[in-house]
């Protein structure tokens, strides 16, 4: 099984080995703490952008409560993921707490993607391997970059571009799952006007709002077209 | 000492944000699961959400002031919008944008 969790979850490792090296020799070289600190923030934080992000808070040892509103903020999309996974993950009991913990975009992206048999048990067992597989590259990612610091000179330039491909993929998988090419122009438009309206920083969590505010009108369009539907 | 405290209280601190943006929909909406209106957005966010991350980060990953601005970034995003349309391997066609792409980002093809 480990095998087809390995296959599945490869494209994840072309991408969190070179992201979490980024941010092991980002921590290495701007700060003065112990290599293992890089690994351990991705074993307890594991959250990309806001690891990179508590590289720079850290350089300006800012207050506790600061760091606590900018890792929220940044991390807000998640708020919305859930959602979708409430069911899935009913019941999966002692996996429940780290199923949620280890809700990344990208292993996000392979639990909502996949297929699925009606034995809940061994899917959730599938998604629970899938989220240690994924954290477990990224903390290799983070050691590495944590202990060759400025060494690393390897020309993998460019082999991030793996998890855009992985989304490119994911995004036909799910629009011929449902059949319906609705969130393909709902995520066009929003992350469109995202793009244009605010600065990277603020641009996912801004699409992923107007997004979920385009899905609640749909939803309620959808009400309304078929006559005698009971409110909810 | 007092940076030790500070480096392992910020730790905490980034830990329990980032874990709380994910518990979150868990605490509020379990009981809700069959709400008509989770369940829409439970099935149509996924799909929307990959695209929007798709769009943002391919954005991202293209030079826009090249001479041909952005294709550095597009014509892979394309190549594996078509491979996989074509065969509908993942890892064929993930690889093959890859591929491409840092060929494009190493060679200063492109740019």
């Amino acid at each position: 099984m480990n095998n087809i969790i390995f296959r599945l979850t490869l494209p994840i490792l072309f991408g969190y080995l070179p992201l979490g090296m980024a941010f092991g020799v980002l921590f290495a070289t701007q700060l003065d703490y112990a290599w293992w600190i890089a690994p351990l923030m991705g074993l307890v934080i594991y959250a990309g952008s806001g690891q990179i992000l508590a590289v720079s808070l850290l350089a300006a040892h800012a207050g506790l409560v600061e760091v606590a509103i900018a890792m929220f903020v940044l991390n807000a999309r998640h708020l919305f993921y859930g959602l979708s996974l409430l069911g899935q993950f009913r019941g999966a009991g002692w996996r429940k707490g780290y199923l949620i913990f280890g809700l990344t975009d990208e292993t996000y992206s392979l639990l909502t993607s996949r297929p699925r048999s009606s034995d809940r048990q061994y899917e959730q067992d599938v998604d629970f391997r899938i989220t240690a597989f994924n954290q477990a590259y990224w903390i290799i990612g983070c050691a590495a970059g944590g202990l060759l610091g400025e060494l690393v000179a390897f020309n993998s330039t460019g082999i991030e571009f793996a998890l855009v491909a992985l989304f490119i993929v994911l995004t036909i998988e799910q629009i011929k799952a449902l059949g319906d090419g609705f969130p393909l122009w709902a995520g066009a438009f929003s992350s469109g006007i995202a793009m244009l309206l605010v600065p990277a920083t603020h641009q996912l969590i801004t699409a992923i709002t107007i997004v979920t505010a385009v899905l609640l009108l749909h939803y309620r369009w959808h009400r309304q077209s078929p006559a005698g539907v009971n409110h909810g | 000492m007092v940076e030790q405290y500070y480096l392992a209280g910020f730790i905490a601190v980034s830990a329990l944000a980032t874990f709380a943006t994910r518990v979150v929909p868990f605490l509020f909406f379990e009981r809700h699961t069959e709400h008509p209106l989770v369940q829409h957005i439970g099935r149509y966010l996924p799909a929307a959400v990959m695209a929007l991350l798709a769009i943002i980060f391919l954005r991202r990953s293209a030079n826009w002031s090249a001479s041909l601005p952005g294709l550095d970034a597009l014509l892979p995003g394309l190549l594996v919008v078509v491979i996989h349309l074509w065969r509908r391997n993942a890892l064929l066609s993930i690889a093959a944008g890859t591929i491409v792409y840092m060929t494009i980002q190493q060679t200063g093809w492109l740019l």
